[in-house]
């Protein structure tokens, strides 16, 4: 338990100053918040909807930018199909809107780059990974993390500008790049760094079938199932 | 700070045909059933499992998987509600009632509170009114069949009128405190009682 109680403060009104696409079906928002707070990579936050009789819609969503002093966050979220707050965000929000948010949440999937650690995403679930992989490289730490994340297509891949490096494996699941030694494949045991049993903890992000593989695996070359903290994607609109 | 009294352009089309044992906030997820684990999902033997009721009773009692099963079936048919917002109509879940495992080990008096432990370590925390009364279970069927190991099979939890995190899957047993003690989520920033009616999300909700 890194950091008990870390639900802080109450809804406050943000204002989006970028918007960015990262796939066909994934775009991230950057948000300037009214009261910041700095987060802990891993932390999610919650944004709510509000019609103009009261109704309300609310889900939660994963900070991908690293912790730092701008007052801004970035959440990445993914157009689910009949999802009601993403595809609202996704095709009515522009520059300049004010939607309310909650955050930062969580104590439990959070990484602060002081320990060694394996970070193992699938899809979407890169997003509060990609939050721990740009800690690590803003405090010159990248020695400390390594990151896996599988995709279907090189079109899913989110951050796809950014993510090359030593410190990172990109594994496509159906379909790879031209010229990729790889076979395009289900992640594999040889897809996860050797050292990983090193890792202090283990972060497993994606869908609940990826991350129940993916925990396997890392039990499999010796990750003790105590070190491997998992967050589950459910369809959550 | 001014928040926004209501973002600009949304209507809301869940709102449209919005079932009334949906509480505020929200959404019905239909056929699916969302998992959501912090953990990796344990691998249980039935051999080894137990469920045990332990602190502030008069006989601290342990079951086996084959001693649970020979107590009175108690079942819960109805909603559950996840804090992640989505929640489940008309589902039904078979076991026995936490009524009849407390009935037998005996609360002793000062006692306010459970803390709920798992196979895997995890735990959450109760009040004694919200366990007793009929409105919680330890389940092991679903929909008349044996629940998956992904919902908490071999058995987990059942409080329906509470935040699904409460229902702890895999369960092991129950601790009866005279205090309230945090749980897993509770300590990590969630709240204390989880009433999905009043939105207790977080704790200060």
């Amino acid at each position: 338990m890194i950091d008990p109680a870390v639900v802080r403060g109450p809804w406050q009104s943000a204002t989006v100053t970028g918007i960015r696409r990262e796939t066909a079906r994934a775009k991230t928002f950057r948000l300037e918040l009214g009261a910041p707070r700095r987060h802990l990579a891993g932390q999610h936050y919650v944004v709510r909807l509000t019609a103009p009789d009261g109704y309300r819609a609310s889900r939660s969503y994963s900070v991908a930018s690293a912790p730092d002093d701008s007052g801004t966050i970035e959440l990445t979220v993914e157009r689910l199909e009949g999802g009601e707050v993403s595809s609202f965000l996704h095709d009515e929000v522009v520059l300049g809107d004010e939607l309310e948010v909650r955050g930062p949440i969580g104590g439990y999937f959070v990484w602060e780059a002081t320990s060694p650690a394996v970070l193992v995403g699938g899809g979407s679930g890169i997003v509060p990974l990609m939050a721990m992989l740009r800690l690590a490289r803003q405090k010159g730490r990248s020695d400390l993390v390594h990151l896996v994340v599988s995709v279907r297509t090189p079109e899913d891949l989110y951050y796809r500008d950014e993510l090359e490096g030593p410190e990172t494996t990109v594994v496509y699941s159906r379909a790879a790049p031209a010229g990729s030694a790889r076979p395009p494949g289900r992640l594999g045991l040889g897809d996860l760094p050797e050292n990983c049993v090193l890792a202090e903890t283990a972060y497993v992000c994606g869908s609940s079938g990826f991350a129940d593989a993916a925990s396997r695996l890392l039990v499999e070359l010796g990750v003790a199932t105590g070190r491997i903290r998992v967050e589950r994607f459910g369809p959550s609109g | 700070m001014v928040v926004a009294r209501f973002t600009r352009g949304f209507a809301g089309r869940g709102r449209a045909g919005r079932d009334p044992r949906l509480p505020p906030g929200q959404y019905d997820t239909g056929d699916r059933w969302p998992v959501l684990t912090a953990e990796v999902t344990p691998k249980i033997e039935l051999s080894s499992w137990f469920f045990r009721i332990e602190g502030l009773v008069e006989r601290p009692t342990s079951w086996t998987w084959d001693e649970i099963h020979s107590l009175p079936p108690s079942s819960y048919s109805g909603d559950i509600h996840c804090v992640t917002t989505w929640s489940k109509l008309g589902v039904s879940f078979g076991g026995v009632s936490l009524d009849t495992l407390l009935g037998i080990a005996g609360i002793a008096p000062g006692a306010s509170h459970v803390l709920a432990f798992t196979h895997s370590g995890y735990t959450t925390n109760l009040p004694l009114p919200d366990v007793t009364g009929g409105r919680a279970w330890v389940v092991w069927d679903y929909e008349g069949k044996p629940l998956p190991v992904e919902h908490g099979g071999p058995a987990r939890l059942l409080v329906p009128h509470l935040y699904f995190w409460k229902s702890a899957k895999w369960i092991a047993g129950v601790r009866v405190l005279d205090h309230d003690e945090a749980g897993f989520w509770e300590q990590n920033g969630y709240h204390d009682r989880g009433d999905p009616w009043l939105e207790q999300r977080y704790q200060g909700d």
